[in-house]
């Protein structure tokens, strides 16, 4: 396929969703809390730079309605949410310690790799352009999925989680001009309901663990060993302790 | 379609209610009267279905199969709440959770009551996904209701996980709605699933195909698919009571009801091509892993609803396996399994939740005794999970048998798979049991007051289930089936 004889429009949405592509591996590897929320930022203004080109090149009114939501939701108004929760976390300095950043990065190349794999079968259909598009947007959407994997700390988690929406939204405006619009501002509502719900949990989180590396959230396990010390040794009660004593109390009060 | 307009508007106007509403004692009445309002609709629904065959309109659509679970949802969404009423009122008494989160749990049993039932009855894919997706959003703050690590743990797990699976099923819904731009003239019906469905076998096969291995992902992370079934025990365990009756019995069917559409449509897509059952193998080999899998955790568990969580997996991966079987009989039996399943493990969350009141924890060792210390709650666990187990006369013996007709039918070797894995379950189950109802009771347990009449309700009808399905839900499994595999079985 040669992408030299695309449409200019087209082309220039090639090159925008690369450049989401990009700030996905940015991501990846900013351990700088601040600054991995600046690329989220990043990332969702050129989602809505996208859309925006795509209604150009489509001519559909309702895109650019879309890309206005992204633009606000996505980078403006979730970032800010994350600034400010970091600034009442005290986080504003934090830098996570990568575990071997430079073979996260290879395996997220590839992911890339295997995304393009992927859509090989849709061959039928004609275009070039859909294939690549839907490969990029995969490749975002796994990448995310990969730094939840490899992250420790709450918050680049959460970006982690927020950036495969950014991927999913571009495959939908992209590969299919947009989603209908009843069912992009639920999915806009939904995200943006999940995204206060993570802050309400940053918060319970850290008054469980005392901390936001959520490796350290690791008391419920399937080793029967474990929790058997735990019944046993009452002096350390691990997880049968706050259950026991809560509904004890409760019976009593009957 | 009033009657469908009422059933979903009643949760959400009662979900808006409860969350301002300021008398604690008052908010576990009006979440009764909302679920009782919402459950008449429902019925009310469930007979205009009946009479027209199918209610749609408005982007909605309610035929054969999705009114039986819509009726289902409604039913154990109002037993549970006249369960929750008491019950959380003595964990509000006994300073587990403040009066904020009382009003947070209210307001929220309602709004995922409602999440579900939007669920089931939207024709369209995307508000599905929405659906869902708001479903773990409304659950998942309860999970962390006490707010002990453990429960904080146990939700963000659960947040994280079902956020990430079902982010794939969007990406699944994404390629759907591009197979469908290709087929269907109109882009905004494009989501449309009656309509995705009447022109099925034009839909592009190899992008069907992709798209349904991320919506089994997706959805199959709700249904509690092992390997994706981390979330459901932690989850389970951790939030209250009667939030673990509703999430395994609605909950799952829920999921497992969206995969199901999905698998509609994708075996219609792929009807031509060299691989027709691509999508019943995928939910055959999920299906059958989580039923084994889910059989053998089940002798680990230490703690009791942790344990029933484990049987939820079991249960859900025997549907999904039957589903992927495909024909009428399994589906017919699947059908009646996802019903049976319902009544049966939402009754035993519910005697679960009064027992470990007796007991004063969840851990299955310290649990002795409850038949002498309360014969109600000890016969109940007993007879519930003898149901649960697949005893006659109980409903899941019929089904169970019926399914087992069927794999015997089509894929004999995998009868011993099924058989093999029912009793091990049994065992699982039996060996943490026994002690736990039989047996002297520990000094100072003495009995609680409880509620025993939904678990009746629930332990009746599926003893009426195993002894004599009426003609009337015969019929209307029959028509569901018919709709799913196209030909009928009675």
């Amino acid at each position: 396929m040669s992408l030299t004889t695309l449409p200019l429009l087209q082309q220039f949405v090639l090159v925008l969703a690369a450049l989401v592509l990009f700030t996905s591996f940015v991501l990846l590897s900013q351990a700088r809390l601040v600054s991995a929320i600046h690329a989220f930022a990043w990332q969702g203004g050129l989602a809505a730079a996208v859309t925006t080109v795509v209604a150009a090149a489509g001519g559909s009114t309702h895109l650019y309605f879309s890309a206005l939501l992204t633009f606000a939701l996505k980078a403006v108004l979730i970032p800010w949410m994350l600034h400010r929760l970091i600034r009442r976390l005290e986080l504003e300095r934090y830098v996570e310690s990568l575990r071997w950043p430079a073979l996260a990065n290879m395996a997220a190349v590839v992911l890339v790799i295997f995304s393009y794999w992927l859509v090989l079968p849709m061959v039928q259909q004609e275009l070039a352009f859909t294939r690549n598009i839907v490969a990029i947007s995969l490749a975002v959407v796994l990448i995310g999925l990969w730094m939840m994997v490899v992250r420790q700390q709450a918050v680049a988690q959460v970006l982690g989680f927020m950036s495969m929406e950014n991927g999913l939204f571009l495959a939908a405006v992209s590969a299919t001009a947009g989603m209908p619009l009843v069912v992009e501002l639920g999915v806009a509502f939904d995200v943006l309901v999940a995204m206060v719900l993570f802050g309400v949990f940053f918060f319970q989180i850290r008054q469980s663990i005392d901390s936001l590396d959520v490796d350290r959230l690791n008391r419920l396990t399937e080793t029967a060993e474990e929790e058997a010390a735990g019944a046993e040794f009452d002096a350390t009660p691990r997880r049968s302790q706050p259950t026991a004593a809560r509904p004890a109390a409760m019976a009593e009060g009957e | 379609m009033n009657a469908l307009l009422v059933t979903l508007l009643a949760p959400v106007a009662g979900a808006l209610a409860l969350a301002v509403l300021r008398p604690l004692r008052w908010s576990g009445w009006v979440n009764t009267a909302v679920s009782a309002l919402t459950f008449a609709a429902s019925a009310a629904l469930a007979w205009q279905v009946a009479e027209a065959g199918e209610v749609a309109g408005y982007s909605f659509r309610v035929d054969a199969f999705n009114v039986y679970l819509v009726v289902l949802t409604a039913f154990v969404g109002l037993t549970t709440s006249i369960f929750s009423r008491p019950y959380m009122r003595h964990v509000c008494e006994t300073g587990m959770t403040t009066e904020r989160g009382m009003r947070i749990y209210h307001a929220m049993y309602q709004a995922f009551m409602f999440t579900m039932l939007l669920a089931l009855t939207t024709d369209n894919l995307g508000v599905l996904w929405v659906a869902v997706e708001g479903a773990t959003l409304a659950t998942v703050l309860l999970v962390s209701l006490y707010r002990t690590a453990e429960a904080v743990e146990a939700a963000w797990k659960y947040f994280v996980l079902c956020g990430v699976g079902i982010a794939l099923a969007l990406f699944g819904t994404v390629l759907t709605y591009f197979a469908a731009q290709q087929v269907v003239a109109d882009p905004a019906a494009g989501l449309t699933w009656s309509i995705l469905f009447a022109q099925a076998g034009d839909l592009e096969p190899s992008v069907m195909g992709l798209a349904f291995v991320f919506l089994l992902v997706g959805y199959g992370t709700k249904v509690g698919l092992v390997p994706m079934h981390q979330w459901l025990p932690d989850a389970h365990s951790e939030g209250p009571t009667p939030m673990s009756a509703v999430l395994s019995g609605l909950l799952l069917n829920v999921a497992l009801y969206a995969v199901v559409r999905l698998k509609m449509l994708v075996d219609g897509s792929l009807a031509a091509t060299a691989s027709p059952h691509m999508a019943g193998q995928l939910l055959m080999g999920f299906g059958l892993v989580s039923f084994l899998v889910a059989g053998l955790f089940l002798h680990r568990q230490r703690d009791i609803k942790r344990m029933f969580s484990y049987s939820s997996i079991e249960h859900m991966g025997l549907m999904t396996f039957a589903f992927g079987l495909g024909g009428p009989l399994a589906t017919f039996g699947a059908l009646l399994h996802m019903l049976v399943h319902s009544l049966t493990k939402s009754a035993i969350f519910i005697t679960v939740g009064h027992a470990a009141h007796i007991a004063g924890t969840q851990t299955i060792d310290k649990i002795r005794g409850l038949i002498r210390t309360q014969p109600a709650v000890g016969w109940s666990l007993l007879l519930g999970v003898a149901a649960i187990a697949g005893f006659p006369p109980f409903g899941v013996f019929t089904s169970e048998f019926l399914l087992l007709t069927a794999t015997m039918q089509s894929q004999p070797w995998l009868t011993v798979a099924l058989l093999s894995g029912l009793a091990i379950a049994f065992a699982g189950l039996f060996r943490h049991l026994h002690p736990m109802v039989y047996g002297p009771a520990p000094e100072g347990q003495g009995p609680v007051r409880a509620n025993m009449l939904p678990v009746l309700i629930h332990l009746g009808l599926v003893l009426w289930l195993g002894l004599s399905i009426p003609a009337f839900l015969a019929g209307w499994l029959d028509r569901a089936t018919q709709l799913i595999t196209g030909a009928h079985l009675l």
